[in-house]
């Protein structure tokens, strides 16, 4: 039986702006809620940095952690801009400007936790 | 309060011992809604990890068995935490709810920004400072190390994406921007190709933007000083900036509020000064990343 850390989950709702698709959003989410695990959802992760908001740190230094959002180099850089950089492992970013639902929600709560650092999807 | 202070209201909606679960559209509607009215919400789910309290007020939603405490302090000694039980509320009632708390502890109240700001890829920033004298609004700013940084992301213009059009290493993003690479997509042979043609844009307007703007802003000035027509002026300011408008993607309502000519001037000078203090520093300090040059700058 394997010892791998279930990662954490974190849905960023891009509140703020229309760039993210409304339904690949809508679908996450309420895949997500219908799933049972356990998850935390940010308004918009953009607004979080731009306040260096300390819960950014509790997400950055919380263990493996997947993250529904946008590019993964936005995602990268937004945690540094807030002065809590991500973890170079342990770390996965889906792109919802980009894949589907369905996609997104398979590696959020695929069983192994994320090796290496954040990869598009 | 500015849009970049406070804290949002960390919303919990509980399921576990004591409390019954939600059906899933109640539990999806209530998300949604509070994620639309910036909270950020926590689903806890036995067994489930979520990320820490970071001592601040937090609210748990649940729909209780039995009567649950008001408020109660977090283990950490520094955390408030309200219950409020939810029993029957449909989602916009606990929207209500979340509203009521966020308006009795103070947390950040604001629910229609776009957070438009340059973000920083420091894997490809060579810290050449361009972005540094090019933004007018002061966003760029230099750390401790001379390193450039966003130091007031508020001052930037909402929609304008300037200053990223003008960085020759497409190391500018806004996440919230429709495009690539600006929006944070990977950045591609071709980008550097076609940014790097972006940055001529300072060229095309005289090997020096700032002094273009100066010299069209008091041309400007004087002919309307004489004419007095402040449509025309508007009109005849917007066509001036016709082509940085069309070039780097500018609003409208940026160019329209550029600084004065003299702020230009003046802020053009303190640029000049960081970037001084950064040469003389990398003269001094052994320093892996070179010094801008005059011609780095074209000012």
């Amino acid at each position: 039986m394997s010892d791998a850390v279930t990662p954490r989950v974190l849905y960023c709702n891009c509140t703020y702006a229309k760039v993210v698709p409304e339904e690949t959003k809508g679908d996450v989410l309420r895949q997500l809620c219908d799933s049972g695990v356990a998850f935390d959802a940010v308004a918009d992760l953009c607004d979080m940095a731009a306040r260096s908001d300390p819960a950014l740190a509790k997400i950055a230094e919380g263990g493996p952690v997947r993250i529904a959002a946008c590019f993964p180099r936005a995602v990268k850089w937004l945690f540094h801009g807030a002065k809590t950089p991500l973890p170079e492992e342990g770390v996965e970013v889906l792109n919802m400007r980009e894949a589907p639902a369905d996609e997104i929600v398979a590696g959020l709560l695929a069983a192994t936790a994320p090796e290496t650092e954040a990869t598009a999807s | 309060m500015s849009r970049t202070e406070g804290k949002n209201l960390r919303v919990v909606v509980y399921e576990g011992a004591g409390s019954q679960p939600l059906p899933d559209e109640d539990r999806f509607a209530m998300i949604s809604s509070l994620l639309a009215e910036g909270f950020e919400v926590t689903r806890a789910a036995p067994g489930g990890d979520v990320a820490d309290a970071d001592a601040r007020t937090m609210l748990v939603l649940g729909r209780f068995d039995e009567k649950s405490p008001p408020t109660a302090r977090g283990l950490d000694g520094e955390t408030t935490v309200h219950f409020r039980d939810v029993t029957g509320v449909p989602a916009e009632g606990v929207v209500e709810v979340a509203r009521e708390v966020r308006g009795e502890t103070g947390a950040r109240d604001l629910t229609a920004w776009k957070p438009w700001f340059p973000v920083i890829d420091y894997d490809r920033c060579t810290n050449c400072l361009q972005c540094l004298t090019f933004c007018l609004f002061d966003v760029y700013g230099v750390d401790g190390k001379q390193e450039i940084t966003v130091q007031n992301e508020d001052n930037c213009k909402t929609d304008c994406p300037a200053c990223s059009r003008v960085c020759p290493e497409v190391a500018i993003l806004f996440p919230k921007y429709r495009k690539g690479p600006i929006n944070g997509d990977v950045v591609r042979a071709e980008d550097i190709q076609r940014e790097a043609m972006k940055v001529d844009i300072s060229t095309l307007l005289g090997g020096d933007l700032y002094g273009s703007l100066r010299t069209r802003q008091r041309s400007a000035r004087e002919r309307f000083s004489t004419e007095r027509d402040e449509s025309k002026a508007l009109l005849e300011r917007k066509r001036c900036l016709g082509k940085l408008k069309k070039d780097l993607d500018i609003p409208d309502e940026v160019l329209m509020t550029l600084p004065s000519a003299e702020d230009i001037e003046a802020r053009a000078e303190r640029a000049r000064l960081k970037a001084e203090k950064r040469r003389a520093r990398s003269t001094t300090v052994a320093d892996t990343k070179p010094a801008p040059t005059e011609d780095d700058w074209g000012i």
